[in-house]
């Protein structure tokens, strides 16, 4: 019996020493990124100098003179922490906040209003089966399988035909009508167990009571599970906007954050840093609703 | 069809009246926000792609059959591209099928601190795209960490963007920014199957692998085909950090059909470019009607 005990526990340690070694190696890009966002730009030229120091020049044009070491440092604790960095971001280049800026007044529209649609559209399909409805769902689900640069074709015609070409809505109307969370909230929707309907029904509830008094408070979870991987997708897209927006001055962060020279890679950490920041907060906000609201799911056709 | 018989997903029958008119009425009303969007950007456009791709070019609107699909399959990039994204999803998407289950089923093992070790593999979907790029340098670059290790061990460092091994660059960011949230739907699904079916196996004797084989797995089939989805998805969105790491034209294993497209659509070769979408558009219909016919076949029969 107390060998058998003794068992388990050794069982115990390993799986959790796996699970740990595994869950480090997820975290370290995201320590890693943290990190060195505190670190001058000298210390991060000097650690990783190897690496993206190939131009030798900043985008001033000055030549790097800084000290650069032979191998690649890769560290977790700043020699010294610095906000400098930061205070290059935040306080001496306007441009970085106004990319933020751009970030959200690109993704907030796109989020709310993908999901006020996609609600009515998953409700119209919970409720109303036929032939016709089956159709019109394989379309959707096939339309989010499409990589973007197949839909991008579509996109760009139409944006030239609204001349809505350069502007932000030729990158939120798409986003609004992108069929994914339609397809989400369509599977969640159609747990919903037909007598609590019915029930509804009985008690003279009409169409609009049952959707709002009914199934949206019951796909709360979903909702919110929904809300977050659609604002983390466009929170960093990258393709759309290139291709739509040729003015640089309304690209998202997300863009501008990869065109950072590389001259630069402290500055890109301490971006990076702060675009993480949106992310991190619906996330501790969310997490519970992106694994409650999940519970349900499974299967393809909903 | 009034009397035909549908069946719920609960496995029960029920027949369906004919749509009263207030209900068409409903229905069509609910939608028709999304629908109209989904003709006006994505469907109705999608013809002028498919007349684009049947004419010589946009000016003089000479009808040429299927010359333009002819010549895309005979496009040596073309097939490269076409091969790599099959190989790279081919690989990619079932072992972030295994992968996943393999860590939710670790986490659901009797092991301390479950949350946070959730909250630890669901991390990588909050760094942003670029610095993951930044990262990926820093480990995989010639001069990286990685290749700093191996020569520790008297090994040759391997040029890991510039050679066979690009692919394995990629299949490991894939995995390590999807595996977390497929982790969590198989969690859910883990702990949603029914403990009683479990212990009468244990009381009936069988050993752990036989009630994976047999009871988990039939309990997790539909949400197995549920993260196959979601990771086929993702599996084309990996292009983003492919494309900053290494630009419009990488080595020839990194480049995808994405990359053609994209470098097609930048030389304005509509003919070309509206041929390759509809033929990936054609390959996404047969993938998705064998996704759809294996639910049909394996995904209900113990769901609910």
């Amino acid at each position: 019996m107390k060998r058998k005990k003794v068992r388990i526990t050794i069982k115990k340690v390993i799986l959790t020493l796996v699970a740990l070694i595994f869950a480090i190696s997820f975290l370290l890009p995201t320590i890693l990124t943290i990190a060195n966002s505190f670190m001058s730009s000298t210390e991060i030229n000097t650690n990783y100098g190897v690496i993206f120091n190939q131009y030798k020049e900043t985008s001033y044009g000055e030549r790097n003179t800084d000290y650069v070491a032979e191998k690649v440092n890769l560290k977790f604790i700043p020699d010294m922490v610095e906000l400098s960095q930061y205070s290059t971001v935040l306080l001496k280049s306007p441009e970085y906040l106004l990319k933020f800026w751009n970030s959200v007044i690109l993704v907030v529209p796109i989020v709310v209003f993908q999901i006020f649609i996609a609600l009515g559209a998953a409700y119209s399909f919970m409720r109303f089966r036929g032939r016709i409805r089956e159709i019109i769902f394989f379309v959707y689900v096939a339309l989010m399988l499409m990589p973007y640069q197949v839909t991008l074709v579509p996109n760009y015609l139409v944006a030239d035909w609204l001349h809505i070409l350069d502007t932000r809505w030729s990158i939120i109307l798409p986003g609004i009508f992108a069929p994914f969370s339609v397809y989400l909230l369509t599977k969640y929707m159609r747990r919903i167990p037909e007598s609590l309907i019915e029930a509804a029904k009985l008690d003279g509830a009409n169409e609009w009571q049952i959707f709002t008094k009914v199934c949206i408070p019951l796909c709360k979870g979903p909702i919110a599970s929904v809300a977050i991987l659609v604002f983390i997708d466009y929170w960093n897209m990258v393709e759309q906007p290139l291709i739509m927006l040729s003015d640089a001055d309304k690209h998202p962060l997300s863009v501008f954050l990869s065109q950072i020279n590389s001259g630069e890679v402290g500055l890109a950490f301490a971006v990076a840093t702060i675009y993480m920041v949106p992310p991190i907060l619906i996330f501790l906000y969310g997490e519970e609703y992106l694994v409650d609201g999940i519970s349900y799911s499974g299967g393809v056709k909903g | 069809m009034p009397g035909k018989k549908y069946v719920t997903e609960d496995g029960i029958e029920y027949k369906k009246h004919r749509m009263s008119k207030k209900d068409k009425k409903n229905s069509v009303l609910y939608l028709s926000p999304s629908l109209i969007g989904v003709l006006v950007f994505f469907v109705l456009p999608f013809f002028v792609v498919i007349y684009y791709a049947l004419v010589d070019n946009p000016i003089s609107h000479q009808f040429v059959g299927i010359d333009n699909f002819v010549n895309i399959l005979q496009n040596s990039s073309f097939q490269q591209a076409a091969k790599n994204t099959a190989t790279f999803s081919l690989v990619a998407v079932p072992l972030a099928v295994i992968l996943s289950l393999g860590l939710a089923m670790l986490l659901e093992g009797n092991i301390p601190m479950k949350s946070q070790f959730r909250t630890f593999f669901l991390s990588p979907m909050m760094v942003p795209v670029a610095s993951i790029v930044l990262i990926w340098q820093v480990l995989f670059d010639y001069n990286g960490v990685i290749n700093q290790f191996i020569t520790n061990l008297n090994m040759q460092p391997i040029d890991w963007f510039k050679s066979s091994y690009s692919q394995i660059v990629i299949v490991i960011l894939f995995l390590w920014k999807n595996l977390g949230y497929n982790m969590i739907l198989f969690m859910a699904a883990l702990s949603a199957i029914p403990q009683d079916v479990l212990e009468v196996a244990t009381l009936e004797s069988a050993t752990e692998f036989q009630k994976f084989w047999y009871i988990k797995l039939r309990y997790l089939s539909s949400t197995i085909l549920f993260v196959a989805i979601l990771s086929l998805i993702n599996s084309f969105k990996v292009f983003r950090e492919v494309y900053l790491l290494t630009g419009d034209y990488p080595y020839d294993s990194l480049y995808m059909l994405q990359h053609f497209m994209n470098n097609t659509f930048r030389s304005l070769d509509y003919q070309k470019l509206s041929a390759a979408a509809i033929i990936m558009c054609l390959v996404m219909c047969v993938v998705i009607g064998i996704l759809f016919f294996a639910e049909d076949r394996y995904g209900k029969d113990v769901e609910g």
